[in-house]
């Protein structure tokens, strides 16, 4: 099923289609090739968020991009699209990933979890929860990655993980403040929320122990 | 990124053969690198052989008493393995060292050692590079050079190899295991895996087109007490500037290699020889033919200030 179609016109393809409108120099001809290159469309089935989901797609679309473009499931952000920021975490099969970096026709059966399958607004996640407790956002935007990438580490923690600033690696890691800035190195907060974020992840993470 | 077609592997020779019959073709594992640079189209395969369907995801024990780690292990697995940890704590170190918690579970082994370099402009498709599009030239020598190599570099590259993981692995003397296009299997010192950039920046391993890695092999146990220690622009979540990966014994004598100095990990056994002797005498040695720009001379003393570190935090 791709319902790419529901949506009428994204506000990015809007702003392209605008800029290509009125662009006064010609496409080069590498642009002009790029736009003749057919696309090579494969079939991928996902279970997001509980439910099987196929999917025809081009192989180039990403994970991300399969889930907030393919399957609408927007709460999982677009912020570098590098691997850098950590905005685009999701759950694949119970490990935080980031889902830029991996293809969706890689991800062939396997389980995803998003923001929008942890909890609900009438049934949080603690993880979500506690963000609010804890005020561990401003802006919002870098969140949905912030607490998937949360509830990952928790569970590393769990596993005996171990991380750079663990002091001993074949001792049952810390929860401590040190281990968990460490372990969230990878999702940035531009708003600098990261001490209300430590304290939320906390308080999960005392409530479980 | 280019239009691409896509097959999934069930065994590696199927793998390596897949490969080797199309001109264009690369093996996809964890993805984090090579989708990254197929999106700046650095790299612009015309066909993927996705290999995370083989069975290569084990860490087993080897009749030597080593361990044979299959080339999918994801890193977050390699550095959280009970053996490793206990017997390889260098390894695990530098592997916790690299990348966000994120990309460590989707890293493998494998992939980790092809990792390419990330020198700016290497990236920046606007600039020549001789590792990128051989015989165009070095916008590094004479550029932004502050993160480059200060040994083993040509006058057609000053690249640094960026994995943490692969410099422990040189001081362990680890052996990588591959399956070439016609089946047959090889096995190839870590020393010789990675190449110094000469005139061929652009061939950066031994491995020949289609020759897939299938495992990683450490030694046995080598005992010692074993430190990594990585300095970087930030505490967490950035390449090194310098690091240094040891194993020293109780006597004094051990085995060194660093990173962010050069194309491939670099370790001079001429060097461990040194050892006993501290930490000026093994960077004396490791670093004798550096040859730094002006913006990244500062890794000299650098290298042989965490060295001695390093050095200082074994006797402790």
């Amino acid at each position: 099923m791709d319902c790419t179609a529901a949506i009428p016109i994204s506000r990015r393809n809007l702003l392209i289609a605008g800029a290509s409108a009125t662009a006064a120099v010609p496409l080069s001809a590498e642009a002009q090739a790029a736009a003749t290159e057919a696309a090579i469309v494969s079939s991928v089935s996902l279970e997001v968020n509980g439910t099987t989901r196929t999917l025809e797609i081009d192989t180039r679309t990403t994970l991300l991009d399969a889930l907030r473009e393919h399957l609408h499931l927007t709460g999982t952000k677009k912020g570098c699209d590098q691997g850098q920021c950590g905005a685009c975490t999701v759950l694949v099969n119970g490990r935080r990933t980031v889902s830029c970096l991996s293809l969706a026709v890689m991800n062939a059966g396997a389980k995803i979890t998003t923001i929008e399958g942890l909890g609900t607004p009438a049934s949080l996640h603690p993880m979500q929860a506690a963000f609010i407790k804890h005020d561990g956002y401003q802006c919002g935007y870098c969140t949905p990655g912030q607490i998937c990438s949360a509830v990952g580490v928790l569970d590393e923690i769990q596993r005996g993980v171990p991380s750079h600033v663990s002091a001993d690696l074949t001792a049952q890691p810390l929860l401590s403040a040190a281990e968990l800035r460490e372990r969230m190195s990878g999702n940035i907060c531009r708003c600098g929320a990261y001490s209300n974020i430590v304290d939320a992840i906390s308080e999960v993470a005392g409530a479980r122990s | 990124m280019k239009p691409f077609s896509y097959e999934r592997a069930s065994t590696p020779a199927q793998a390596a053969a897949a490969v080797a019959a199309k001109p264009g073709a690369k093996f996809v594992a964890g993805g984090t690198n090579l989708l990254d640079l197929m999106k700046l189209q650095i790299e612009t395969p015309t066909h993927l052989v996705d290999v995370n369907a083989l069975q290569l995801d084990r860490i087993e024990a080897t009749a030597e008493g080593g361990l044979r780690i299959g080339a999918l292990v994801r890193n977050t697995d390699l550095a959280a393995d009970a053996r490793v940890r206990r017997d390889y704590g260098v390894l695990s170190r530098a592997l916790v060292a690299g990348a966000s918690g994120q990309l460590r579970n989707m890293a493998t082994t494998a992939g980790n050692l092809l990792q390419r370099t990330r020198c700016p402009y290497f990236y920046d498709t606007a600039m020549p590079c001789n590792k990128r599009v051989a015989g165009s030239g070095c916008s590094a020598i004479g550029g932004f050079s502050r993160q480059h190599a200060i040994v083993g570099v040509s006058d057609d590259c000053i690249a640094t190899h960026p994995s943490d993981m692969a410099v422990a692995m040189r001081t362990l003397d680890a052996t990588v295991q591959t399956i070439r296009a016609d089946g047959a299997a090889r096995v190839i010192p870590i020393a010789d895996f990675h190449r110094l950039p000469g005139n061929t920046p652009h061939i950066e391993t031994a491995l020949q087109p289609g020759e897939l890695i299938t495992s990683v092999t450490l030694p046995a146990p080598l005992g010692g007490t074993h430190l990594y220690r990585k300095v970087r622009d930030r505490a967490s979540y950035a390449f090194a500037l310098v690091s240094v990966a040891a194993i020293v014994q109780r006597d004094g004598s051990g085995r060194v290699a660093m990173g962010g100095v050069a194309h491939k990990p670099w370790r001079l056994e001429a060097a461990d020889a040194e050892m006993p002797r501290g930490a000026t005498a093994v960077a004396r040695r490791l670093l004798a033919d550096a040859r730094p720009t002006h913006e990244n001379a500062f890794k000299v003393p650098l290298a042989e200030r965490t060295l001695a570190a390093v050095l200082s935090q074994a006797r402790s």
